[in-house]
């Protein structure tokens, strides 16, 4: 009798698992009517030399957090929000994750729809996406973001090094055969073509030689951890004192034997170029290759930055610095 | 009753069950792709490629004469007009050559051009059987249907046969800046199926085959002249608007409220600015009045409502609802010109650039509301084949040729003329032998007597005890200012204003004999307007403008009366005010149709309802007079 049971159980099951009924598809306006609530419009700092002003980002909580890709557009004082339904917004940056350069921004709602990070699915090399991003800036108040089909056509990781490539980000992603990260798309989203969320569009990423851009979604679960740590409160920018000025006699990268590379991007990513022996910086044990995260608890995330962080700190103070050396984050003290 | 198998059966269950599922796997798994397709995939693929094929049966591939570019249209009617952007055409100049996917080379004549909205209309020769692509309502688009362009990108269509890529609906009712040339993109649809240079002009279809657009712009990476995953392509339905305009030859402009809006910081929509000129203004509309609905779109934002007035051509009446404290009203307003005649004229010349235009500097500055795409160039490419340089026009064209100034194609205008006043005296009779005078009485709805007399010099027009006399021949727009001019009221003590109106009314019903004693030929400066909606049910009407002196007359031919002369509408330039008549109620009289009832408005306001009780039109013919047609 039970094995009755169990053989129409098998035939039940196997029919259910090889004959997966292939839906109608002439539309899939579903899935962007489903995702287009939980995405917002980001504008804040930028918006000369060549550099857009807007970015695109995806809410992960009722109250207002929005995750989306840490970049210059948020360096400014004011960053605003606009809701899919048009509701503009201030927003707070809550926390950034230097590694990951993911950015927690906040903003004063309630019932706002969502996406639950801990439901994103995975997805494999030919899975068939939808990406979502304010492309080119088109959409403005309320209208929808643009949506733009295409397949995974790899997944694998950032080989980052210094100098060549602007990311220290380490981790897996998801590389598109669409065009789906030109200037405002980054914070935007990846779904599965039924509208479930599976990754984040990273920040702009050219290819130094030929100018091309890369076309990729960072795996939410790469950041769930990060985004973890950031709405509970860890690295959480510091604001520097509107009063704060400059010590009479402040600290330099020379004076600590540091020697970043060579600035020449517009944010140059600050990685050690060399230190110098019997210095400071030597006997803290900072070492050529690492990249610079943060200085004294603050981003950092440029050779400019780097040098003017410094700047503020006395010469009698230690520097603490967080740096990235391969895959681990390390603090490093410099004691005058 | 339960079942016992005793042990020994077991194995034959366990060799059935493998059998199944071993079946099932070769009907529906993985490794039988090869060989059997689940029967849903089938359909689907077999329902796109029907889809495309039905698309590709209207796809034109234009070539420019003497190598200066092209680019791609759909046909739209069995005839042979197509529809393709303005940029493709602009240095193609007035003859072409098209190819379709049936192998062929047709030659093609411009038509006419909406330069502003990137519109081209032509026709190819050749045929009267033509596949018509279908335009499809785009309003019904929905962000993420699929879609499929076709067209000529790269030009590569040597053996004619066009290329086909697909894609999505990104976006709908996108808004673009015009980026320094006059060209604006309003209310398109944004795609990222492939569209690069060549595609222009060409349809974009829904899976059902229909046309949802056109395509015509990129947004392009600073240096590098290919589609980047943003297409636009112009929404059918402004195709549809333009459509009539077009085939009367001309150049079409766009629309203007003749008042700027501007979106307060509560999110209201608040008229800025007016001309006191324009209808809008006389409809009642003023500064910091809120629009609330326009083209019945409810506006929320001055984008959507830049996106809605950007699909209107110049001279559509067009419903608006404004607020203004706090009373809301609806009016239709008739929408005037974003460029003067002249101007627009020459912002084309301008524009024919030597096919070596150096490219424009990459703009480094961006607003936060947009970006502004370059205007995509027509690539220089040797043109391959019998469409070389130097092709003469064949005569079959230069019969469709008839050049005037502030046209696209004369021949054309006097086309449409014609097709409106055959079907209209078809069904109304001729008036040519009617060129006698002309006695209309009656009675306006509250029973005020009506008495008209109109003949080829003079109008008279009595209401109630009020009589206006205008003398035709001498000096109009005097006569017609002494009028506007006059505070006190009259000798029967009537109003200035219903003197006026009075006056509107005469000079009105002089233009309708007018145009009826003598016809298109000889009623002096008449042209083909095109298509608007007019009525209550909104359907597309035909048009003829005439201008006699200062008074415009704005013909109107509707469907709801088989092509009869069934509305006018007068503008005066003497202080703004016409009229507009409706007639109606076509009775036989004689060997004409003559309406019975007319109703008169004035600003949208209505002013009497008259029936007449007794028309009289006398015999004769008329001196012939005015200039050319």
């Amino acid at each position: 009798m039970m094995q009755l049971r169990f053989a129409l159980l098998a035939v039940l099951v196997a029919i259910g698992v090889f004959c997966r009924p292939v839906g109608a598809q002439t539309s899939l306006a579903a899935a962007q009517r489903l995702v287009e609530p939980k995405l917002v419009k980001i504008y804040g700092a930028g918006g000369s030399r060549g550099l857009e002003s807007y970015q695109s980002g995806f809410l992960i909580s009722a109250d207002g957090e929005i995750l989306t890709a840490f970049s210059y557009v948020l360096d400014g004082d004011a960053t605003t929000v606009l809701l899919s339904d048009g509701r503009k917004l201030t927003a707070e940056v809550r926390g950034i994750d230097p590694r990951l350069e993911i950015a927690l921004l906040k903003v004063d709602a309630q019932d706002l729809p969502h996406f639950n990070l801990q439901e994103a699915v995975k997805l494999e090399v030919g899975s068939r996406v939808l990406a979502f991003g304010n492309v080119y800036g088109i959409a403005t108040g309320d209208e929808p973001l643009s949506v733009l089909r295409g397949i995974v056509s790899a997944k694998t990781t950032m080989a980052a090094r210094s100098g060549a490539y602007a990311t220290p980000y380490r981790g897996s992603i998801y590389v598109l055969d669409a065009l789906t990260n030109n200037p405002g798309a980054p914070g935007g989203v990846v779904t599965n073509r039924s509208g479930a969320l599976a990754a984040m569009l990273g920040k702009e990423l050219r290819s130094s030689q030929t100018g091309a851009l890369l076309h990729y979604g960072v795996p939410v679960e790469e950041l769930v951890g990060a985004v973890e740590d950031l709405r509970a409160g860890k690295t959480r920018p510091l604001a520097r004192d509107e009063r704060a000025k400059r010590p009479k006699d402040a600290h330099s990268l020379e004076m600590l034997g540091v020697r970043l590379v060579l600035d020449l991007l517009p944010r140059t990513p600050p990685y050690v170029d060399g230190v110098k022996r019997g210095s400071i910086a030597e006997r803290a044990g900072l070492k050529s290759d690492d990249l610079v995260l943060m200085v004294n608890g603050r981003m950092a995330s440029s050779c400019k930055a780097v040098r003017e962080e410094v700047g503020y700190i006395d010469q009698v103070d230690e520097v603490r610095l967080m740096v990235q050396r391969g895959k681990e984050l390390l603090e490093i003290v410099l004691m005058p | 009753m339960r079942l016992a198998l005793p042990r020994s059966n077991r194995a034959p269950i366990l060799n059935w069950v493998m059998g199944v599922i071993g079946g099932l796997l070769v009907l529906c798994g993985p490794n039988a792709m090869g060989a059997d397709l689940p029967d849903e995939v089938v359909k689907q693929e077999e329902a796109r490629i029907a889809a495309i094929a039905k698309g590709m049966q209207s796809a034109v591939c234009i070539f420019a004469n003497g190598g200066n570019g092209g680019g791609s249209g759909a046909v739209v009617t069995k005839d042979g007009y197509a529809v393709t952007n303005y940029h493709v055409v602009e240095p193609a100049g007035i003859y072409m050559k098209c190819s379709m996917a049936d192998g062929r080379l047709y030659d093609a004549v411009l038509v006419g051009i909406d330069p502003t909205g990137d519109v081209a209309l032509i026709k190819l020769l050749g045929r009267e059987d033509f596949v018509p692509a279908v335009l499809a309502d785009s309003d019904q688009v929905a962000m993420g249907d699929f879609c499929y362009a076709v067209g000529n990108p790269f030009l590569l269509a040597t053996d004619f046969q066009p290329t086909v890529t697909m894609g999505l609906v990104s976006g709908t009712h996108r808004y673009q800046y015009p980026s320094g040339t006059l060209i604006e993109y309003t209310d398109c649809i944004q795609t990222d199926a492939s569209i690069n240079p060549g595609n222009s002009g060409g349809p974009l279809f829904n899976m059902q085959g229909e046309v949802i657009g056109i395509n015509g712009r990129v947004s392009f990476e600073k240096r590098i002249r290919v589609n980047m995953g943003v297409g636009y392509a112009i929404s059918s339905n402004q195709v549809k608007k333009f459509l009539g305009c077009l085939r009367g030859g001309r150049i079409v402009d766009h629309a203007t409220l003749g008042a700027r809006v501007a979106t307060s910081d509560e999110g209201r929509v608040l008229v800025a600015d007016i001309l006191e000129d324009s209808d809008a203004y006389a409809k009642g509309l003023r500064v910091d009045d809120e629009i609330l609905a326009f083209g019945g779109r409810i506006i929320r934002s001055t984008n959507m409502y830049k996106n809605i007035l950007g699909t209107y051509p110049k001279g559509w009446r067009v419903p608006l609802t404004y607020r203004q404290g706090d009373k809301t009203h609806d009016v239709i307003v008739r929408l005037g010109g974003v460029h003067g005649e002249e101007e627009l004229i020459q912002l084309i010349s301008r524009e024919k650039a030597p096919p070596e235009r150096p490219k424009k500097k990459p703009e480094e500055k961006k607003e936060p509301e947009g970006d502004k795409p370059e205007k995509k160039p027509a690539p220089p490419m040797p043109q391959p084949g019998p469409h070389g340089a130097g092709q003469a026009m064949p005569d079959a064209v230069k019969a469709l040729i008839v050049a005037r100034h502030g046209y696209a194609n004369f021949y054309f205008n006097q086309l449409e003329q014609s097709r409106v006043w055959k079907a209209a005296t078809d069904k109304q009779g001729s008036f040519l032998a009617l060129g006698g005078e002309w006695k209309l009485n009656g009675k306006t709805a509250d029973g005020t007597p009506v008495e008209v007399s109109l003949n080829k010099d003079e109008v008279r027009a009595k209401l109630g005890e009020e009589e206006v006399r205008l003398e035709l021949s001498k000096d109009l727009p005097a006569q017609l200012e002494a009028i506007s001019v006059m505070k006190e009221p009259t000798k029967n003590n009537r109003s200035p204003q219903e003197r006026k109106q009075i006056a509107s009314f005469a000079v009105g019903l002089s233009m309708w004999r007018d145009l009826l004693v003598r016809g298109p030929e000889k009623f002096g400066d008449l042209n083909y307007y095109g298509n608007l909606e007019w009525g209550k049910e909104a359907e597309l009407a035909d048009m003829l403008i005439g201008t006699r002196s200062v008074v415009e007359g704005h013909f109107v031919f509707e469907p709801a009366s088989q092509g009869m002369l069934s509305a006018l509408e007068v503008l005066a330039d003497v202080d703004g005010e016409g009229c507009t008549m409706q007639f109606a109620n076509f009775q036989p009289s004689g060997m004409q149709q003559v309406p019975q009832q007319v109703s008169v408005d004035q600003a949208g306001q209505p002013l009497w309802v008259i029936t007449w009780d007794k028309v009289d039109l006398q015999g004769g013919t008329e001196a012939s007079e005015g200039g050319k047609p």
